[in-house]
């Protein structure tokens, strides 16, 4: 189902696009992904598990967890969540593993791009990185699997808090809009080459420059890139957490990005009845941008005692009659090929679940928002050293100050070197970004640095910063014995 | 732990209350309790009755330099500001609203507690649009100033 009418986002009837999914006509939008305009026509299941033969929907929405895989055009794995709908295209379920194409894999010989800096990821870190970067004079190639270039901040359609700086009171997607302009009108200056839907794959044996290799993605067919830089920040984001349950698998379980991107990137309803599991922030903000879609979100259980979110979030849907039920979660799933309800249940101190204390409740939907863990495959991939900090959300890389790894001219920024929010992830990719440019001498501007720093000692001075506080002190504790040894 | 953090809903007791003779000239009363890094009520404010000590500090409203004038509503990113006029058995509530059926002034629409009960009738008296969020002031009676903080159209 299409949202036609939202009070935040225009979302204008689009150009039809006629495509194939089992050889059935299916009519998606222009700006659809595959999977969105699926969704829309009300198609759920993507595939099938390998295993259990049991259907599978998709559920992070942002091409990275490969549950969407389908095969386009012959063309087997693609990732439909992120892969754009074109007219005409054959789109299909693969029943078991793809078979190899005979066809030619990539369409066109490789292409070499030379850098300065290859930033990887264009959300708001990566942005804020690239232009910082390239206001220094420094060559910048910014790069993104995405359609669009945003990462998180293209969905969210509620003002920012923070401080004038950090544009509070702005809405996400416009926030989104200011960094695109400034890039691009970078980019018409020849400072920096955007590139998206294409997907940095990994880092390559060379004798003086760091190598890359990047996929683009043309007609579902893939072009090499081979990217030699001197420096790379890597700004991936974070991938979203899985809870374990009985049926969380089914279609209808999906993230709370993959829900928040359905409806507020490609307009397009998750489900009528919403089940949410998570009461920190961005449940709350993502049940409120539900109601705000017209869904009916039947109720918000979290399993700690209190809700970890701000109380001004919680308090928006509780006026809108939205119950929030904390020491609750999630038992299972009921439904056979689709959700259809699940059972809750009652959790003690202990985080135990109570016996004889389950409901059962009517939902189509269940939207997990339980934490993000930081993406760092890339950063392991190089040699970067990681330890687990559970303040950061998991394995991160310990950075100095400038936000520079235990690898010399590797850089991480935002949700990548610790889940936290995007203001702070702005800040950081501006500091990677200039950090950048002073160790490959396009600035001396180290006053912009301290700066900088102390606008993120600011931000995370208070009670909701302190997670973020300790593990931004761990890793620092840590850089130093790591950076010390290189 | 305070029951607003187990329940998400916030009590009289949590929130600091004007006397009537600043009831009576309209006052913002700022719903937002919490140590969030968040200021820009306090720059929206033309009398500069909002005042934070730091910008994790909840923000506090000078209800005697506040002059009611509801350009705060529109501006709090957490929806959190209500400004309150009593006058009498009537009073009039601003409250910022973001959802697609947007009231018309002389309608006559359902007035919702913090619980999001219907406690009973409103009349739209002003729609006045903030960007992407409506700032409406409805008029209840008086008994219900400091209870209805939603609308349904
Ligand atoms: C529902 C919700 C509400 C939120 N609300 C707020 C809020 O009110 N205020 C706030 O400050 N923050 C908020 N946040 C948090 C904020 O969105 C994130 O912290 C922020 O987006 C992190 O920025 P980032 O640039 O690190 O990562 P992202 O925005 O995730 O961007 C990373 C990008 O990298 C790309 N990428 C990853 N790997 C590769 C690769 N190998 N090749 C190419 N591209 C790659 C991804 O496609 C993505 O576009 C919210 C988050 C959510 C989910
Ligand atoms: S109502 Fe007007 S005067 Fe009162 S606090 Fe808000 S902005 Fe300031
Ligand atoms: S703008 Fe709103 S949410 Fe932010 S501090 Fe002021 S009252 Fe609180
Ligand atoms: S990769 Fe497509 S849904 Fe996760």
């Amino acid at each position: 189902m299409r949202i036609r009418a939202h009070p935040i986002i225009d979302f204008k009837k689009r150009k039809e696009l006629p495509f194939y999914f089992q050889k059935k006509k299916i009519v998606g939008e222009e700006g659809d992904t595959i999977a969105s305009a699926l969704h829309a026509a009300g198609v759920r299941t993507l595939t099938t598990s390998l295993k259990y033969k049991s259907p599978r929907g998709f559920f992070c929405g942002i091409g990275k967890c490969s549950s969407c895989l389908m095969r386009v055009n012959g063309v087997p794995n693609v990732r439909t969540c992120i892969a754009p709908l074109k007219e005409g295209i054959q789109v299909e379920m693969q029943e078991k593993l793809a078979e190899l194409p005979n066809a030619e894999f990539f369409g066109e010989p490789k292409k070499t791009i030379d850098v300065d800096v290859l930033i990887v990821g264009a959300g708001p870190a990566g942005l804020c990185a690239a232009i910082e970067c390239a206001k220094q004079g420094v060559s910048v190639l910014i790069v993104d699997e995405n359609q669009r270039v945003g990462g998180q901040l293209i969905k969210q359609t509620h003002k920012f808090f923070g401080s004038k700086q950090e544009r509070a009171g702005t809405r996400g997607i416009d926030i989104a809009k200011e960094l695109e302009d400034d890039l691009r009108k970078l980019e018409s200056e020849k400072k920096i080459t955007v590139m998206t839907d294409a997907t940095v794959i990994g880092c390559y044996e060379s004798d003086k420059k760091y190598r890359f290799g990047a996929v683009e993605r043309c007609d579902y067919k893939s072009i090499l890139y081979d990217v030699r830089c001197n420096a790379v920040i890597l700004a991936c984001g974070a991938m979203e957490n899985m809870l374990l349950f009985p049926g969380n698998d089914l279609p209808g379980v999906y993230g709370a990005g993959a829900v928040q991107t359905l409806m507020n990137v490609y307009g397009v309803m998750p489900g009528k009845r919403v089940l949410m599991v998570g009461a920190g922030n961005v449940g709350l903000i993502v049940s409120y941008q539900l109601l705000q879609a017209g869904s009916v979100v039947n109720r918000i259980v979290e399993a700690a005692p209190s809700i970890g979110g701000y109380n001004v979030h919680a308090a928006k849907l509780r006026r809108c009659g939205v119950l929030i039920q904390t020491s609750h979660s999630i038992k299972e799933v009921c439904g056979e090929k689709k959700v259809e309800g699940a059972v809750l249940i009652r959790l003690d101190v202990n985080w135990k679940p109570i016996k004889d204390s389950e409901e059962y409740i009517k939902c189509d939907t269940i939207c997990l928002a339980v934490g993000l863990t930081p993406s760092t495959r890339l950063l392991s991939q190089i040699g970067v050293h990681l330890d687990y900090i559970p303040e950061a959300g998991g394995y991160v890389a310990p950075h100095d100050e400038s936000m520079q790894t235990s690898v010399k001219g590797v850089y991480v920024a935002g949700d990548a070197s610790g889940i936290e929010e995007a203001s702070t992830a702005m800040i950081e990719g501006k500091i990677a970004g200039l950090a950048a440019a002073i160790q490959l001498g396009g600035s001396r501007n180290k006053k912009l640095l301290v700066q900088y720093r102390e606008e993120l000692v600011q931000l995370r001075a208070g009670p909701f910063g302190e997670k973020p506080r300790i593990a931004k002190e761990k890793i620092a504790k840590l850089a130093e014995v790591h950076h010390a040894s290189v | 732990m305070r029951q607003y953090e187990k329940t998400g809903i916030l009590s009289i007791k949590d929130l600091k209350i004007p006397s009537k003779k600043q009831f009576e000239k309209g006052v913002a009363i700022l719903e937002c309790v919490q140590e969030i890094p968040c200021n820009p009520c306090v720059d929206s404010c033309p009398v500069h009755a909002i005042s934070m000590k730091d910008i994790n500090a909840p923000p506090v409203n000078n209800f005697e330099k506040c002059i009611g004038c509801t350009k705060c509503v529109g501006v709090c990113p957490g929806l959190a500001i209500f400004v309150i006029k009593i006058k009498a058995n009537t009073a009039w509530i601003t409250l910022p609203y973001e959802f697609v059926t947007v009231p018309k002034v002389g309608d006559v629409v359902q007035a919702l507690d913090r619980k999001g009960k219907v406690r009973g009738k409103a009349l739209v008296k002003k729609v006045v649009k903030h960007g992407k969020t409506m700032v409406v002031t409805i008029e209840v009676n008086s008994s219900l100033a400091m209870s209805i903080r939603n609308i349904r159209v």
